[in-house]
């Protein structure tokens, strides 16, 4: 294997690119996770889902996916409060989020990856944008732009997040949500209604990131499986419930997974963010920038 | 029912199953009754931990492939009999569990659970880039010609040991939920801070729970490798493991062996119908539907139904 800078070069920054799809991935679970404690680990098939709702009206309509998938968010808003509310209804109201809440989740995984199956077969889909061949290069370093433009967006979306979290009346409703519930309701603030509008938000996201994925590579049914590892993985690492956090534990990853497929072979990839996971989850739980 | 009752009893239908696999005219029979037996263990398995203790095993289809795939690499290196396979799987199983359980059942259980969903693709990572037990190409496992105890064809022995090994894990799971551990794990369940402060030591009994659990997942995997004659990784880590192991107990009810036991049964049967009338692909997406339905409108699954009629009749 040949240790040149170049690929060095090439690795990093393929890595940070990756890194910032990946905090598009990521960002919903920071949000239901890591702020709501609502322990979505459906959340990669819906990421799976709007990748193929993409893949759809790109093929019908001829449109940009990821511009589609901005304009259909508050379709996977409405989604995100309609299972927020049975999820409420059914477990937290009981108490038995734990146990019967991550089944219910599981289940919905299940269901979506099965019924996408069903519909679209196991082949491997991919959305051809007028930019999806374009590389730019500046020396020896590629600039993918399948890789940029899913970077700039998501990017954008992370920090405007960010932004209306710690900047907005409501968002800062959403924090408090995360700190301490009682409180809030002695302040006559309902915090299911908070949850709710945090959980939908957290779906729109997946949604979001869906499009990225298909443009960046080939997606199929059963490929969301491969992301529950690395959307908990990079919320773990950043610690749980820092936007800034996600943003940098899903740069960690991508820079890790770039430089293992660079210099050991894309099929130990998955390993890494999963090995990332487990190492994290028994050395340092509160993760890098954790509360 | 004391326990030696239990045993006895146990014993007596297993060699009546044993039996009755002398009517059978069709080999498909043997397949489905397999299959079928498999998820009762399995079922059990998860049960011990997810049911009794109140942790979720995302990773069952892990532990199965590590049983299996230990199967593999004893037949590739030692040419091991059967049985011998069958106790190495099983141990290496039970120390797996006990591994994933000392790194992270010390934290919130949702950690645990997300270890294990994480679990299932690291392992199966490494065991396609290892070629010696034929990597992503899968590996042949060429059955032996002689059939022992003068049973007409192999698939008849795997079936016996089947019932055998469900049997004992029905055992397993019943003796655990009378003794004083199934009274520790209920405690844990409930409250694990309440148990905790009364002296229950909550991180041993979770430790054993997860280590039981996994050996027997492990336990159920050891086969198939003679039972398909053929495996690939992704059909020993086939999500439908993890998915059907968390289903049964929850279909069935989590408070007793015997829920797992009526979900595998009754679920298994369904599927095996389902698989032959319609497609596999429809009898995954059954399973998922019935899962998400029973969790949300039913959440003590048949065997809640039960005591809620017993309950009525009583007073």
């Amino acid at each position: 294997m040949e240790f040149s800078t170049a690929l060095v070069l090439n690795a990093i920054v393929a890595g940070l690119l990756l890194g910032g799809f990946y905090a598009a991935v990521s960002v919903g679970i920071s949000i239901s996770f890591g702020m709501l404690d609502v322990v979505n680990i459906a959340h990669p098939a819906f990421i799976i889902a709007g990748s193929y709702i993409a893949y759809i009206v790109n093929e019908r309509f001829g449109f940009d996916p990821i511009l589609v998938s901005l304009v259909l968010s508050p379709l996977f808003f409405a989604l995100g409060m309609l299972i927020y509310r049975v999820y409420y209804l059914c477990f937290e109201r009981r108490g038995q989020e734990s146990l019967r809440g991550l089944a219910f989740f599981f289940g919905i995984l299940f269901i979506t990856e099965v019924t996408l199956l069903l519909i679209f077969g196991v082949d491997y889909r991919l959305v051809e944008t007028h930019y999806s061949s374009v590389t730019l290069r500046l020396g020896a370093v590629d600039f993918p732009l399948r890789l940029v433009v899913p970077f700039a967006v998501s990017l954008a979306m992370v920090v405007g997040l960010q932004i209306f979290l710690s900047r907005t009346f409501f968002g800062r409703a959403v924090l408090a949500v995360a700190q301490d519930q009682l409180a809030l309701r002695l302040m006559a603030i309902d915090p299911v209604r908070v949850k709710e509008f945090a959980f939908a938000l957290s779906i729109a996201t997946a949604g979001v990131a869906g499009a990225f994925l298909i443009v960046i590579q080939p997606v199929q049914p059963s490929i969301g499986r491969e992301y529950i590892g690395l959307v908990f993985a990079v919320c773990v690492l950043g610690g749980l419930g820092s936007i800034w956090g996600t943003l940098l534990g899903a740069f960690i990853l991508g820079l890790a997974e770039s430089f293992t497929s660079t210099f050991l072979g894309p099929s130990w990839a998955p390993a890494v963010s999963f090995g990332t996971l487990l190492l994290a989850l028994a050395f340092k739980p509160s993760g890098l920038l954790g509360r | 029912m004391r326990n030696r009752t239990f045993v006895v009893i146990v014993l007596v239908v297993a060699v009546a199953l044993m039996a009755a696999s002398r009517l059978a005219i069709n080999d498909y029979y043997f397949s489905a009754a397999y299959t079928v037996l498999q998820f009762v263990i399995l079922a059990t398995a998860w049960n011990i931990l997810g049911g009794y203790t109140g942790y979720v095993n995302f990773g069952s289809a892990a532990f199965f492939a590590v049983g299996a795939y230990t199967t593999v690499f004893l037949n590739k290196w030692l040419h091991a009999p059967l049985p011998l396979m069958i106790v190495a799987g099983t141990v290496v199983a039970g120390l797996l569990g006990l591994g994933v359980g000392y790194l992270t059942l010390r934290m919130r259980g949702v950690f645990f659970a997300i270890a294990t969903l994480a679990l299932a693709v690291v392992l199966y990572t490494l065991v396609v880039n290892w070629d010696y037990v034929g990597g992503a190409r899968g590996a042949y496992i060429i059955l032996p010609r002689e059939v022992p105890f003068g049973l007409p064809r192999y698939v008849h022995l795997l079936y016996a040991t089947m019932v055998l090994m469900s049997a004992f894990a029905l055992i397993v799971a019943r003796t655990i939920e009378r003794s004083f551990i199934g009274r520790g794990l209920a405690a844990i369940r409930d409250d694990e801070i309440a148990a905790e402060c009364s002296g229950v030591p909550t991180l041993r009994l979770k430790l054993l729970s997860a280590t039981v659990s996994g050996a027997l997942m492990g336990m159920a995997g050891t086969t198939l490798p003679y039972y398909l004659s053929y495996v690939e990784p992704s059909a020993a880590f086939n999500l439908s493991y993890a998915v059907n192991s968390i289903a049964m107990p929850l279909i069935g009810g989590m408070t007793s062996w015997l829920g797992p036991l009526i979900g595998a049964v009754l679920l298994g049967t369904v599927q095996q119908v389902v698989q032959v009338t319609v497609s596999s692909a429809w009898n995954l997406l059954i399973v998922g539907v019935l899962l998400v339905a029973f969790v949300t409108l039913a959440p003590n699954g048949i065997m809640g139904w039960v005591d809620a009629w017993r309950r009525k009749n009583a007073s």
